[in-house]
Formats: C-alpha cells, structure tokens, sequence
C-alpha cells in the first residue's frame, strides 16, 4: 500500500473513517518513521503502546459506524500539554520526571475527537525561544538543509520538535503552543502550515504556562486545510480557564471556499525591514500578486508602533514567566536537590532544574516586577502593548487581513545566534505584534530560499475571524504551490 | 539600564536562583544589554493610555459555590519528591 | 489626640498607635478560585484539587458567592463599594504558598473606605476607620512540631477564600483593640460572611503597632502575625507597648519587622522566615480579567441586609427602653437579640403589657440568668434548654402576680432542670404567691410576738431589722408571700 505517512491528515482522516486502511495501520506506518528519524530528536517521549491502544478503539468506532470527527489520525503533540500518566517535560530537567494524573483539555478535545497521541515533541525549555536550542533533552534537528552546506539547521521554536515531526512526515499533524511565534516560526522554518488562533479560542487548562496573556494552542500541519481540521478537534469554550472565550466554533474547514474575491489585504509598511534580504521582500510582493491575482485588493496600511512589539512583548512575557515558574520549587512534583535547608533546596532546585535561557528571563521578569522599575518597565510594556492593539484595531477597520513575512530570514545554522540573545528575539520580530494584540496569524509555505530552504508568508486576521485567516491562506497556499521536500537525509543517517 | 553584580545577586535571591559567584559579572554584562535594548520603549507616549489589563474584551466570569474537587490526595502526591503520612515534607522551617 | 490613653515611660508620655488587618474566612462550601471544600479538619491534603496545588497549567476561577460575601461585608462596614476590582499576584516563595505568588488584590480593591463603631465602656462611640476590603487565597498550613529535621505540609487551607478587613492606624489602646476584634467578629456573624471562629482559625488578627509621643508624627511600626483570639491580641499589644518604649527610652530604634506572638510567655518574637523585606512584584494576574458587577448588584445586597448590630442596638434602647449596656449585651449576637425581642414578643402576648414595659425585666432574666447557664454549659442561644415562649410563660406569670420575682428565679431553675413549663412546676409545687392580706397579717402578727427582741430593737431605732422580720415572713410562707404587701403591712404593724 502507498505510504501512509506520505498521507495529509484530510486524506488520513478519509481514509481511515472509509475503510482504506486501518487506524492501526496508520499509527503503526507513523511509530516505524518516528523510528527511523530519531536523529531528528523531534520527541521526547514516544507513546507507540497508547498509541496503538487508541487506533484500536478507533477500528472498533469505524466499523461501528461511529467514526468521531478525526478518528485515528495520530497526532504528535508540543510537550508543554499534561497528558494523563505521560511523562511531561516542557523540555526541562526540572520537570524531567513529572507525570501529571490529568489531561490538558486541549488534548482532550483532541481524543475526543478520535485523535491519536504519537507521543511528545521536543521544544525550547518551558516555550522560551526561537530555535529549539535550549531544551534539556538536546536541540532539534531541521529536515530541511542548505543546498550549498551540510549544517544542521534550527527548525526555529519553540515548538520545534512538533514542525519536525509535520515537516518529515512523522506525524500526521501536530500541536504546539504560540506565545511570540512560536508555531508560526518554527512552521515558516520547517516549511509546513502553522496557525495560532485568537487569544481565548483554545483553552490553557493543563498547558504548563509560560506567559499567560499570550500562550495559544495552535495546529501545525502540512496543508491549510489540515489545520482547520485540527483547530476544530482542538477549539472550544473551557469554563476551567477564566480567559477561555465563550464562543461557539465556527466549522473552520466549512470556511474554506477557495474564494477572496474582494477582500481587502493590507501590507503594513513599518515590517519592511532596513535591512531586509532581498529574497523575502520580494516573496511577499509575490504574496501579494497572488492575492490581486485571486481578485483581492491590496491596500497598504501603518502599524507605526510595530518597532516597539519586541521590546514590550519581552518584558510582559518575561514578567508573567518569572511569576508563573515559581511553582517548580522541588516541593509537590519535579526535582529536588539535596539540600539542608529550605532556602537552599530552593536556589540549587532552581538553579539545576532551569537551563540559561530559562533563568535569564526569569531574571529579567522579576527585575521588571521590582519596586521602583515596575513603572518603568512592566507597566509601560503593557500601556504599548494597548497601543499597538488599537494600531491593529484602526487598520482592520480598512481591511479585512493583513499579509506579512513570517520570519526576516530562512532557518539558521545551529549554534550560530546562541551567543547572542537580542539577535535571537529578531526572529520573531514579525510574529510577536499579533501576539500582544491576540489575534489569530497562520504561516503558510510560500517559496524556497535560494539555498533551497523554505520561506513562508504570514497571515493576520481580525479576533475570532479564523474563517476569513483560513480562506485566505489556502488561497495563498494554492498559489504559491510548493511541492518541494526535504531530501531524507535522516533516514539513512539514523539507519 | 546598567545592572551591577550587587544588584544581580538581589534579583536572584527574589527569584530562588542561585548563581555562582564567578557567574555574577557575566550575568549583569548580559541582562544590561538586554535592559537597554528595552529602553527603547521609553520612546513611546504613553500619557493617558491605560495599560492592557486583559486581551479578552470580558469580565470576569464567576463560577457557583459547589465542592466538585479535591479528595485525591493521591494524584496530589503523586508527583512530591518528598512525603510522610499525607504531607508534603520540607527541610525544616524555623520561625 | 486629645483623651487617647497614654503611657507613662521613664523618659516621657507615650502614645501607642495601633492598626489591625483582620484575615477572615468567607463561609463559603467550596474556596475562591478551585473547587476543593473548605470545611475545618479533614485528612491531610484531601481538600485539594490540582489548582490548588499549583501543579503545572492549572487555573483559577472565581466563586460567585465569594465576592457577593466581599459585598456583603462591605455594606455591613458602611465601605464604598467598587464595581471595579483586579486581583494581582502577591509573589514569594513559602512551602504553604504552592503557585509561588499568592491571589490577592492590591492596588484596587473590591471595597474601599468604612467605618466601624465601637460602644465605649463609658457608654461614648468611638469612630475607627476602614481603609479597605479585599479577597484573597489562604495559604496552607505548616506544621514544624511533627518532626525534628522535616517541616510537614498540609494544603488543605491553600486556596481558601479570605476577606481582609485593614483598619485605618485609629486605634489607641489593648482595650480598644479588643473592642474592634469584637465588633467585626459581630457584624461578619450578622451577615454570615463569616463565622468568626477564632480558635478553628477562620478569624485571625494582624497588628500593626507603633509607640510615639503626642504630637510627633508616627513611630516606626512592628507587626505581629496571625494572633487567634482578643484575649492575645490584649497581651500582645500589652508586651509590644512596653517593648518598643524600652527600646527606644534605652537608645534604640524600633525595627520595622514582622513578629509573631507566643501566648506561653506572653512574649513577641521576631519572625525569622519574614526577616528580609519582601518585595511582592505585584501585578495583575494575567489568568484573571478585572473583577466587574453592576450598582444593581450591589443594591439587591444591600436590600437582603438584616438589621445591624448598630442599628439593632439603638432601636433595642428606644423601643424596649432598656439600657445602652444591656442592649450592647443582647446585640452582641444576632441570634440572642432575635431570642430577646421573641421573647418579649411572647411575654407581651401573654401578659397584654406592651414591650416598652416588659422589656427591662426581659433583658434581665437573660442577661443575668439565661446567659450564665449557656456560659457554664457551653451552650449557644440556639441551643438554649429553655425556649422564648416558655420563657415567655414564666414572665407572664410573673407579669400577673401569679408568682413573686423570687419564686420565679427558683421555678426557673426547676424549668432548665426538670424541662417542665412554668406553669405546671407553680402548680406542682404550689408556689403562686401569697397576696391575701389577711393571710400574711395573721403570719406578720405572728413573728411579732414570736421576736419581742428583734421589736424592741427596730423601734429603738435599728433600721436594718426591717430585713429581719421581712425573711421571717418569707420563711414562714416558703418564699411565697408577694414582697410588695409584706413590705406594706410590715410597715404599718411595725
């Protein structure tokens, strides 16, 4: 039979509810990959026994004739999700050996719905980064590579471990979570399909929490179509999450009609960048083309406070880390040092259990919170904050979305931005501003770089407009047509 | 916004991080960077504009006063690196 | 302040200046933001849910009935009300704290400014001022006795809901002191936000107390923690006192420090887990929205108000004239003074006297009978043996001369004992009050004869004999002859 892992989790999903294969089939072709592609390190805890265990149930539902919206479509998901009795990590050593008694509801929206857990994919330590660099268990590993050099390239983060597994076909789709891009960047990076819904659309019960105001759950999948099918296994109102927005979700994959014939796209002038390659600015006017092509109108528009979304994003996030990581104090779950006192079972359990990036912005948070600077330095960070929201709010009433690049640069040699930590947050300098605004942006695959490695094309829309971000992107999707893999260079490499 | 090893080593102590004596110069380098990029914010008016105090355009919802959780203490020390007869347990704290 | 009580030190006068945060438990079933039950003494952490525990990606949600109480108490306080409030995170680190940071709210609280009046010994009201009311979580409970090397942690309290009562500094003595605990122990129990159970722990005080001359402006403050009865927070305040005038008489300064108070000695002693001062990073909670309800909210609470302590008090003096302390006595629970105007209620049925006549005497048989037995037998009113309406049926048998005041102490006794109805134990045991004149001046003449000494001395002019001839004639008829018309006849054969 054709490889099933070469499968979209549309065509997984039909296939499994019409009898082509089974579940467990599937599940088994997708166990065997993550097998095969362990060089990657896109995992941290493997699940093949409760992986087959759920197929299984699956085959009994579908020849019930009582197939649930994705029945056996396995699924790897971010490791910053509590699964029940499943080691989870959020890719740090204090949690290294934590197995929480209970299900993120997002998660279980997602058995629910007849998914199935491949198990839980690497990401930067507790969320906090771009490149998947700092988890404790080891960095993740980009398929893609520069034609021009062998090097290991960074999938992007945090979510990296979940682009890998979309990207090299170990999944057929994944979870991360987005707090300054990180599903949308690693997706651009590891060219496949990332999505972070508006703020409020997916609930944070059982996600471990970095900072609260701008944490989402989001699909990353190969196809435009895939992510509204897994948004809608994933959605939904939570009355256990005070931030949970009650509102019924619409049936994204309805939304997808192909059509954008008068939707008006604004292309915000402050995100083309001094300095900016060539390649991407000429990518997005491409983007654009293809949107006029498709019948929209372009229309340019200002965001004039978009320079200061990095700074104030770093500060909020930082402040609402340092206070949301004090739990891990080695005293309920996680680890615990030897210590002969409480004041130092808390320092060295900290200090051990935190990896640099980790404690760096703990730092930073806590002096942000401080007396004498919290005027300075959180406050001022959330009144720009409020600014840059109404920045957004004015142009969407001119337009319906915004179209912008993803990323300001393809994926980058691994090890080549460690040193230097503000160069890092650039990554996300495109990302970052809806974040802070709550508004939902998809990354689709929109073209390769000169050294072959993927670019994509970022889409903003209005809150709870997922409708109108996902009919848009497909648009973009199907116009840009990229059809290009990476080369497999793993499977040898891990053979 | 230069940070001296002074001060590093009080924001540390905030946080229940302990950090090396020889680690203390390096840290305060790097978070003053870091601290001065931040500044830039600084730029921005911000007279009259309310902070952001939540991103949902809600209040707060409140739920009914009913017991619905708890009694699980197992799944509560689940997890504790340190128990004793259904405590946690902590070196000792002297008042 | 003028007529503030002073201290005299060795080296000048002294004023104490005193302000009291009060933590009360809100009698919810279930706490602020989780779920988990509240009820005083389970198993160790089998109240406890994953929110309460802070395990990783838990989150808080808010308990309706929780800020209806915050409201509630808030009204009962004469405090504003703000429709608006945040809760912001209170960050430190402490076993009994699991998130690391504590619920509470800071700069906007969810009531403002009150007052509170305090009933003078001296029958004067003093003013004393509320700055605030806000919610907060409890946290846990540590328990350092339970092992020489461990500390054991119980989360059970973790997460309970608290309203914190803060005092403006107003308060000037122990007494008064005392006198604040007691008055807002009163008012929450009117209201039912909460039970003010001091030694179960679900009232509990902060003081806050510094020393200064007259006139200067304030003096460095120490606070002394979590003091679990009025009795300690007199001794604390007492010990602190004469602490800070030594100090500082002796050349040094008072330290703005945290202190805890131990009853076994009577003794304050710094805290060493608070020496450091804590810098709580406050910051809304960013899993929270801002707390919102509407003036029509806050005005069907306020409808459902009962009457106040207050209010009761005033109208107690005026409708039943009985005096300012005895109605301070009565209002001092709401159920006693719904046991009071029952009765007198009852009594006025029976007895066709109206309450503004009866309502002394009513008063007193409570306060100085019915009250001591509750004391003694550890009894609430609610659990009183004697119901208002036989307590009813004993004074309207005193209301009607059917028995004397006398008797009716001793039929009183028999009703707690026997639990029989005055009027069965009168007839029973024949006690109905002699009135027949004839009858007692056939006795009076009697005794005369019988005492020809105890004669000729109160004609010689020793008066106090009167009370002589007086207990003769109520032995004689077995303490039933009515007083009044012994006294009478007394007078006229003597």
């Amino acid at each position: 039979m054709a490889d099933l892992t070469e499968l979209t989790l549309a065509e997984a999903r039909d296939g499994v509810r019409g009898g082509t294969f089974s579940a467990v089939e599937l599940a088994q072709a997708h166990i065997d990959a993550i097998e095969g592609a362990r060089v990657l390190n896109s995992f941290i805890t493997e699940t093949p026994e409760r992986a087959l265990a759920m197929a299984s149930e699956s085959d009994a539902r579908v020849a019930a004739n009582d197939p649930r919206p994705m029945e056996g479509v396995p699924i790897a998901v971010k490791d910053v999700f509590c699964t029940n009795g499943v080691h989870t990590t959020a890719g740090s050593h204090i949690l290294e050996n934590f197995t929480p008694p209970y299900e993120s509801s997002v998660t279980q929206n997602m058995w629910d719905a007849g998914g199935v857990l491949l198990g839980k994919t690497n990401l930067d330590e507790f969320a906090m980064g771009s490149s998947n660099e700092t988890s404790f268990f080891g960095p993740v590993e980009n398929p893609w590579r520069a034609a021009d050099d062998g090097q290991s390239r960074v999938p992007g983060g945090s979510s990296g471990g979940s682009a890998v597994a979309v990207a090299a076909n170990i999944a057929s789709g994944a979870i991360g979570t987005d707090t300054g891009g990180s599903i949308r960047q690693p997706a651009a990076y590891s060219g496949i399909v990332g999505m972070k819904p508006t703020y409020g659309r997916c609930s944070r019960w059982g996600t471990v929490a970095f900072a609260s105001s701008l944490d989402q759950a989001g699909p990353m999948t190969r196809t435009v179509k895939d992510a509204a099918i897994l948004l809608g296994a994933m959605a939904g109102f939570d009355a256990k999450d005070s931030t949970s927005v009650d509102i019924t979700a619409p049936k994204f994959e309805a939304a997808l009609t192909g059509e954008v014939k008068g939707l008006k796209v604004g292309i915000p002038d402050e995100y083309r960048l001094e300095g900016m390659p060539a390649e991407i600015e000429a990518l997005w006017n491409h983007g654009a083309e293809w949107l006029r092509d498709a019948g929209a109108e372009i229309v340019p528009v200002s965001l004039p406070m978009t320079q200061y979304a990095l700074p104030a994003y770093y500060i909020v996030a930082s402040a609402e880390a340092s206070s949301n990581l004090a739990r891990y104090d080695g005293i309920r779950y996680g680890l615990r040092e030897d210590a002969d006192d409480l004041s130092d079972l808390y320092e060295t359990t900290r200090a051990s259990g935190f990896g640099d990036e980790v404690q760096r912005r703990i730092l930073i948070g806590t002096y942000a919170l401080s007396a004498g600077y919290y005027d300075a330095y959180y406050l001022k960070a959330q009144k720009v904050r409020t600014r840059i929201a109404e920045d957004f709010r004015q142009a969407f009433e001119n337009v319906d979305v915004l179209l912008t690049p993803t990323t300001p640069s393809e994926a980058f040699v691994v090890g080549s931005k460690s040193d230097d930590p503000i160069a890092m947050f650039l990554n996300d300098v495109f990302t970052v501003p809806a974040s802070l605004a709550g508004l939902p942006g998809i990354s689709v695959p929109a073209g390769l770089a000169a050294n072959g490695l993927p670019l994509g094309l970022q889409i903003l829309a209005k809150p709870f407009d997922e409708q109108t971000l996902f009919r848009t992107a497909q648009v973009l999707e199907t116009a840009a047509g990229v059809t290009s893999r990476p080369a497999p260079w793993w499977k040898e490499a891990g053979a | 916004m230069a940070l001296d090893k002074a001060t590093v080593a009080k924001i540390a102590n905030l946080a229940r991080l302990r950090v090396a004596e020889d680690r203390l110069e390096g840290l305060a380098t790097e978070l003053s960077k870091i601290l001065t990029w931040i500044e830039q914010l600084e730029k921005v008016d911000t007279d009259g504009v309310a902070p952001m105090t939540s991103v949902v355009e809600a209040s707060l919802r409140q739920r009914e006063d009913a017991i619905t959780d708890g009694d699980k203490a197992d799944d509560i020390l689940a997890n504790a690196p340190g128990q004793s007869a259904g405590f946690f347990t902590v070196p000792k704290v002297v008042e | 302040m003028t007529g503030a009580p002073t201290f005299e030190g060795s080296a000048g006068t002294w004023e104490v200046v005193i302000g009291l945060e009060i933590h009360a438990q809100v009698t919810s079933q279930s706490k602020l933001f989780s779920g988990a039950a509240t009820a005083f003494g389970a198993e160790p952490n089998t109240q406890v849910s994953l929110v309460d525990a802070a395990m990783p990606g838990m989150l808080p949600v808010v308990n309706e009935y929780c800020v209806e109480q915050a409201v509630r108490t808030g009204l009962g306080l004469k405090a504003k009300i703000n429709l608006r409030s945040i809760f912001d995170r209170k960050n430190y680190f402490y076993p009994d704290l699991p998130q690391g940071y504590q619920i509470s709210q800071f700069s906007d609280p969810i009531v403002g400014e009150g007052t509170i009046y305090l009933d003078m010994p001296d029958g004067s009201q003093r003013a004393i001022g509320i700055e605030r009311l806000h919610l907060e979580q409890d946290a846990g409970k540590s328990l350092h006795d339970q092992s020489p090397t461990q500390t054991y942690v119980d989360l059970n309290r973790s997460g309970v809901a608290l309203m914190e009562i803060v005092s403006k500094p107003d308060l000037r003595s122990a007494e008064e002191a005392g006198l604040y605990v007691r008055k807002v122990r009163t008012i929450l129990r009117y209201l039912g936000t909460c039970d003010g159970n001091m030694d179960q722990g679900s009232m509990r005080c902060d003081v806050n107390i510094s020393v200064r001359h007259p006139g200067d402006p304030l003096g460095t403050r120490a606070e002394i923690k979590n003091i679990n009865s009025v009795r300690f927070v007199h001794q604390a305040i007492e010990y602190e006192t004469r602490r800070q005038i030594e100090e500082i008489e002796g050349g040094g300064t008072v330290a703005l420090e945290t202190r805890r108070f131990d009853p076994s000695d009577g003794v304050t002693y710094p805290m060493r887990s608070k020496e450091e001062a804590h810098d709580y990073r406050y910051f809304p909670d960013p899993d929270l929205l801002p707390l919102e309800f509407t003036q029509g909210f806050v005005d069907n609470i306020r409808e459902s108000l009962p009457e106040l302590p207050d209010e009761k008090k005033a109208r107690f003096e005026t409708e039943y004239e009985i005096s300012a302390s005895n109605a301070g006595v009565l209002v001092a629970e709401r159920a006693k003074g719904e046991y009071f105007e029952a009765l007198v209620a009852s009594a006025s049925d029976k007895s066709g006297k109206p309450g503004s006549e009866i309502g002394q005497d009513c008063a007193n048989i409570l306060i100085t009978d019915l009250f001591g037995i509750l004391n003694k037998k550890g009894l609430s009113i609610e659990q009183s043996p004697i119901g208002h309406r036989s307590l009813a049926g004993l004074q309207a048998l005193k209301l009607d001369g059917t028995i004397s005041g006398r008797i009716a102490k001793d039929v009183f006794v028999e009703m707690l004992e026997t639990g029989k109805q005055a009027a069965d134990i009168v007839e029973e045991k024949g006690l109905r009050q002699v009135s027949d004149t004839g009858e007692i001046e056939v006795i009076i003449d009697k005794i005369i004869s019988d005492s020809p000494n105890q004669l000729a001395g109160y004609k010689a002019g020793k008066e106090n004999l009167f009370g002589y001839f007086v207990g003769q004639v109520m032995k004689a008829t077995g303490g039933k002859a009515n007083p009044q018309v012994v006294n009478e006849l007394l007078k006229k054969k003597l």
